[in-house]
């Protein structure tokens, strides 16, 4: 700031150039320069989003196999999907994935987050121990689960022997396959339900919480006027993110039980991908991947109005 | 006379350590077991795997599991395969990320708000959507089942313009003009002046992006045929179908695919986890 002014001063001639020449800016603009540094992210980004995503919606409305010529059918594929039972098969298994792995996270990562909001010894050790999952890709975890599960040999089973239990078929059992992926997505996802409560926690003024104790509140008095209406942004946020989450499970299901057994874990991305790349019905795959995308779409347009709601209403 | 904040008394202490270690010792060692469970079995041999009930502990470290995975033709091939990919993609955020996001950030230009719109736009669209046709516009530039079709589609993400874009405009601008003004060019004054700057923005981005490439499976699923261009996560998941019976070299494979991710994020924990929660608390 000050070499520049100084500059200004002394060298009359630069400055005035200089001047004129921003002006030039302002009703030109730097087009051709700006457009060669933007260029090629936006080729990239548009041409593989924007472009995919009409062509997915065309799509939809064809009988394509991706090899033989597409021929249109408009919204026939939509309406044989919505009599299709292993479709609505699979999105209630989405359902109950969702249903199960949003709450319990949130809950699950509050309670957490609150447990190592304290200054004690190894708290970074423990905090980091409960993150570390959150980094490790979902074909690790269901390959490593797979092997932990296994219903013969599985250490799982060893350690229920040990507790009187019986030995479980965990994925090969139909009842408890779906479960089973929800326990391993909250021992991924929890931590970053908690990193992210852990932030807001501290973001909490300690005069806060000062005020409060001299008021007399009790631990359980703060966190319900105090803590929790600061956390309550957060919570949307995380609601919404694990919600859109859940819902686009595939990766851990893939791996772990390719949507068996009988059908019991084929949910909806599972559902789209072995329709297109197993079975070659790439349009009747796509109109199931716009249904997902506009039920996703739902939820994100639900939860930014709960949001502006309450915004209103603590103003 | 003491004055003391009332609900706040001193308990008296009868261990020399918090009691929360009564709950978070057990519970922070649930989260850590699977993966210590993961590092015991790759050191045994497969004998020792399939005896039931399970040993825990290895009688001494076997290391058969990682030769078995390190003498496989493939594997080794998986991972290089892994990381050229990670690594192209990286380079790609960084250099057309800071471009992008430096343009937007200090350059006018006609339509670059909606440019910049349309760009984090796309962001909401999800990937279920674009699957398809992208396998598709992959096959016409005739690079499916090639490590170009991971590449290109990554190469550069609105997350990154976006980020870089967000640290440009937090710098401040004096530096920037004094050098332009001195005559050097916009691209000069990004790599002299500002790249230097936004070390810690562009490190965010490299590791981020470098942990989702590598984790990545639904596309590398789509994209890839040839199991000569796997990448180690769906090589992985096909060797663990293959090899049911060697679970100890499955284990190996499965350290090799976990350890570069858990390295990155040990080393760049503050940063990593900062600019997960920057945006959820603060948006």
């Amino acid at each position: 700031m000050a070499t520049s002014s100084w500059r200004f001063a002394v060298d009359h001639h630069d400055a005035t150039r200089a001047r004129r020449r921003s002006l030039a800016k302002r009703w030109l603009g730097e087009t051709p320069e700006s457009w060669g540094f933007v260029l090629p992210a936006a080729v990239i980004i548009i041409g593989l989003s924007i472009i995919p995503m009409i062509w997915s919606l065309v799509l939809s409305m064809q009988s394509a196999d991706l090899v033989t010529p597409a021929r249109w059918i408009g919204l026939q594929n939509y309406r044989v999907l919505s009599k299709d039972p292993n479709f609505r098969a699979a999105c209630i298994h989405t359902l109950i994935y969702a249903g199960l792995f949003v709450p319990l996270s949130i809950g699950g990562g509050l309670g957490l987050a609150v447990m190592l909001n304290r200054k004690i010894r190894f708290i970074g050790l423990y905090r980091t121990l409960v993150f570390v999952p959150f980094v490790i890709s979902a074909a690790a975890q269901g390959v490593l689960f797979s092997f932990i599960f296994d219903a013969h040999f599985g250490i799982a089973n060893a350690v229920l022997g040990w507790f009187g239990v019986p030995p479980q078929g965990f994925f090969a059992d139909s009842n408890q396959a779906l479960l089973l992926l929800v326990v391993i997505g909250l021992w991924s996802g929890l931590g970053f339900c908690v990193v992210v409560y852990l932030a807001g926690l501290q973001d909490i003024q300690q005069e806060l919480l000062e005020a409060a104790a001299i008021d007399g509140a009790r631990s359980w008095g703060t966190f319900r006027y105090v803590v929790w209406p600061t956390l309550k942004p957060i919570t949307i946020f995380l609601s919404v993110w694990e919600t859109l989450q859940a819902l686009q499970v595939f990766d851990l299901v893939f791996v772990t039980t390719r949507g068996g057994p009988l059908e019991s874990t084929t949910v909806i991305v599972f559902f789209v991908w072995n329709q297109a790349f197993q079975l070659f019905t790439a349009g009747y795959a796509a109109a199931g991947a716009y249904v997902l995308a506009f039920s996703l779409l739902i939820v994100s347009i639900g939860m930014r109005l709960i949001r502006r709601h309450q915004e209103v209403d603590a103003r | 006379m003491t004055t003391q904040l009332p609900g706040r008394r001193p308990t008296r202490r009868f261990l020399p350590f918090s009691a929360w270690h009564f709950v978070l010792l057990p519970v922070s060692l649930f989260f850590a077991l699977p993966l210590v469970w993961l590092t015991l079995s790759s050191f045994m041999t497969n004998a020792q795997i399939n005896r039931f009930p399970p040993t825990i502990i290895p009688d001494s470290l076997h290391l058969d599991g990682y030769r078995y995975v390190l003498q496989n033709a493939l594997f080794p091939r998986w991972f290089m395969n892994s990381m050229i990919v990670a690594l192209v993609v990286v380079v790609g955020n960084l250099l057309f990320g800071s471009l992008a996001g430096y343009a937007f950030a200090r350059m006018r230009f006609r339509g670059s708000k909606v440019l910049l719109a349309l760009m984090l736009g796309t962001l909401i669209i999800p990937f279920q959507i674009t699957m398809i046709p992208s396998f598709l516009l992959m096959k016409d530039l005739g690079i499916i089942d090639t490590l170009g079709a991971l590449i290109v589609p990554s190469l550069v993400t609105p997350f990154a313009v976006f980020l870089l874009r967000q640290f440009f405009l937090s710098l401040p601008r004096e530096i920037e003009e004094a050098a332009w003004i001195d005559g050097c060019s916009r691209l000069r004054t990004l790599w002299v002046i500002v790249i230097p700057l936004a070390r810690p923005a562009l490190g965010t981005v490299a590791v981020l992006t470098f942990l989702t490439t590598w984790n990545d499976l639904a596309w590398p699923l789509i994209a890839i045929n040839n199991d000569h261009n796997y990448t180690l996560q769906l090589g992985l998941t096909t060797f663990q179908g293959q090899h049911r019976t060697q679970w100890a070299a499955v284990m190996a494979g499965n350290m090799i695919t976990v350890l570069p991710v858990l390295v990155a994020f040990l080393a760049a924990q503050r940063t990593f986890i900062q600019s997960l929660t920057s945006s959820a608390v603060k948006g």
